[in-house]
């Protein structure tokens, strides 16, 4: 067991990954010279030399699209995108391309690319550099969607997804690259498939992932103290959903609550409160509910960009307003 | 004017301009008939293009196209029976039925699309050579797209990647002149494109699209080049269009008498006229094609006629690899 770093861990899967398939290369934007802008590839350029991390033009759809093609010829390209607003310029690439080649063709090809972005708020970048987009990637069939919250994830993670055949979106939360973890030795496999439960409880379901799971397991805390027995479900996949994870949590504790940093109305924490709502309403005791992002860009002043995305006494609040104590 | 090929590339030149030309008109009688539905881009007109440039290509190199494609799918080799079984959207089809005219694969003839987002697979050709040269594979890759696709920054973006990282892609611009109803100089600021091309650096060329012999000999002399240098070429080849944009186009935007004038060009008859002057071909020769073309068409309809629906129960495949 080992103390990393999120953005170790993501590093030591780059490194892993590289080392043992010269299939695998990274390509992005300052990933080489710079080190990556969140310094998740430092060091690796002396490593692997910059056939392999490749630095690339600011073109995200010009190198976003490349590593589509890199996968049709069988490389195992990981390109990151600086941030995932940035995505927005790639866009046409990761939906009309990534996700829609095999069916358009019947079968024939396969994307195995993987596409990693920083996602989120926290830092005080504003509005063009904070945003979090699970939600329209999670819309589309052909993409498989992760969003590693541990450092064990953010490592195995990226190893499930370069071992997946078809194209993998992984949102990395730019508040967790400094966040440390343990790392059992050796380092565990993970999958592509199951969310997890991050605590266990018996009186409501926490659903979250990402760079809420750890502000929804400060308010799992805070509720305990008030006599509230919270489960948290760190959903990790976001596209496929593992509902029955969701499912069984909520037959147990008969609540839910849905925590997600996106903008709430249309987004991510829409569509699981609606499956809620389809698929489990006749175990519930009370309506599902939401803690989700303000309606507003993100703004640059500190305070403000707190009150625009959920914080830990956020969802104490709308927990216990669900368990009838708001 | 070009030279004179010698009779077997220039029987197989025709042949190849008329199995298009014929298939196509086919396929415009079928979309009447509400045999083939959707969108239908028709080549007529184009066929040089496809019939000459595709000599360049062996098996082993890639070719991506634009949704005017039918021309490209039968030169490159991808039998006429699936691509009509496609149009048809059978599951017999090239794509299964999945994609229709607009997205014809064949990975087994190496053909990826079939692109229908203007420009959108211009970074996936980069992408694709990029590979290739990591892998140590001197494979050509072979995009066309059309004149509509250099206003478009995924162009520029793939061009300059192309360059600047020396891949072996050939972007081969298809320009006849309209992007759709847009003429080009109603929407390029500089409308001569070899300039835009070379400007990243590389050798930009452009030829009479309508001459199957230019677009055959300057292709091969340029994709040598591709191989030898290692580097990305462009080439323009001035084209047009003979009918609409699409089956729901009513021509508003060009002149009747334009169309009249660029007919008289047409790669097929000024390609025999010059062949029967030169006594390269005999008459026997053209009833000889037409002939086997027409047993060809004739079989492709029957095909798809008799080919069969992809179950519903089905949908949702080919969205997500299978058994993983």
């Amino acid at each position: 067991m080992s103390t990393v770093t999120y953005r170790e861990a993501v590093r030591m899967a780059l490194r892993e990954s590289m080392t043992a398939d010269e299939r695998v290369f990274l390509m992005g934007e300052d990933v080489g010279r710079y080190g990556g802008s969140y310094a998740c590839s430092m060091g690796l350029l002396e490593e692997f030399g910059e056939e392999r991390i490749r630095d690339t033009p600011l073109s995200e759809s010009g190198f976003v699209g490349a590593g589509i093609g890199a996968a049709l010829v069988g490389m195992r390209p990981i390109v990151e995108v600086m941030t995932v607003n940035f995505s927005l310029l790639a866009l046409d690439q990761i939906i009309n391309n990534a996700a829609t080649l095999r069916h358009m063709s019947g079968g024939q090809v396969s994307v195995p690319v993987v596409i990693r972005m920083s996602t989120g708020a926290g830092k005080q970048l504003a509005a063009q550099h904070s945003h979090s987009w699970e939600g329209f990637y999670t819309h589309v069939p052909g993409l498989k969607v992760c969003s590693p919250a541990t450092v064990v994830d953010a490592r195995g993670m990226l190893l499930a997804a370069l071992d997946d055949p078809d194209p993998v979106v992984i949102f990395e939360h730019a508040g967790l690259y400094n966040r440390k973890g343990e790392m059992p030795e050796p380092p565990p496999s993970v999958d592509l498939r199951t969310a997890r439960v991050a605590r266990e409880g018996t009186d409501i379901t926490l659903i979250t992932h990402g760079g809420c799971l750890w502000r929804t397991l400060e308010a799992a805390e805070t509720l305990a103290e008030q006599g509230v027995s919270a489960e948290v479900l760190d959903l990790r996949m976001l596209r496929p959903l593992d509902w029955a994870t969701v499912h069984q949590s909520i037959a147990k504790t008969h609540r839910a609550v849905v925590v997600d940093e996106g903008w709430k109305s249309w987004g991510f924490s829409a569509e699981v409160s609606a499956r809620i709502a389809e698929e489990s309403f006749w175990m519930l005791d009370a309506p599902v509910r939401r803690v989700a992002g303000v309606e507003v860009p993100i703004p640059y002043a500190t305070h403000l960009e707190k009150a625009s995305i959920p914080q830990p006494a956020d969802v104490v609040r709308g927990a216990l307003e669900v368990v009838g104590r708001g | 004017m070009s030279t004179y090929p010698g009779r077997g590339l220039a029987l197989h030149l025709l042949t190849q301009m008329v199995r298009v030309r014929r298939f196509e008109e086919k396929a415009a009688e079928l979309y009447s008939a509400g045999k083939i539905r959707g969108f239908l881009h028709l080549y007529i007109g184009e066929e040089a293009v496809a019939a000459g440039a595709q000599r360049a290509l062996g098996p082993d190199d890639s070719l991506l196209c634009t949704y005017r494609e039918h021309g490209h799918a039968l030169v490159r080799g991808v039998p006429m029976n699936k691509v009509m079984a496609e149009m048809f959207g059978k599951q017999e089809g090239c794509s299964r039925g999945r994609g229709g005219s607009m997205h014809l694969f064949d990975t087994e003839h190496r053909l990826f699309g079939g692109n229908a987002i203007v420009a959108g697979h211009l970074p996936l050709a980069v992408g694709m050579a990029l590979g290739d040269k990591m892998a140590g594979r001197d494979r050509v890759t072979a995009c066309f797209f059309g004149e509509g696709a250099m206003a478009e920054g995924e162009f520029h973006e793939a061009a300059n990647l192309a360059a600047l990282w020396k891949l072996r892609v050939l972007f081969a611009c298809e320009n006849n002149g309209y992007a759709m109803g847009t003429a080009l100089e109603r929407s390029e600021s500089q409308t001569a494109l070899t300039v835009k091309a070379a400007s990243y650096g590389m050798p930009a060329t452009s030829v009479d699209g309508m001459d199957v012999v230019e677009v055959e000999t300057e292709t091969r002399r340029v994709v040598d080049g591709i191989r030898s240098s290692g580097g990305p070429a462009f080439m323009e080849f001035r084209t047009y269009r003979f009918r609409a944009h699409s089956m729901f186009d009513a021509e508003l935007y060009r002149d009747k008498l334009e169309v009249e004038q660029h007919k008289k060009r047409d790669p097929i008859e000024t390609f025999v006229a010059r062949m029967m002057e030169a006594e390269v071909f005999t008459p026997d020769d053209l009833t000889h094609i037409e002939d086997k073309v027409a047993a060809e068409l004739a079989e492709a309809v029957a095909f798809a006629e008799a080919g069969t629906l992809e179950p519903v129960e089905e949908l949702t495949r080919y969205i997500y690899t299978e058994g993983v």
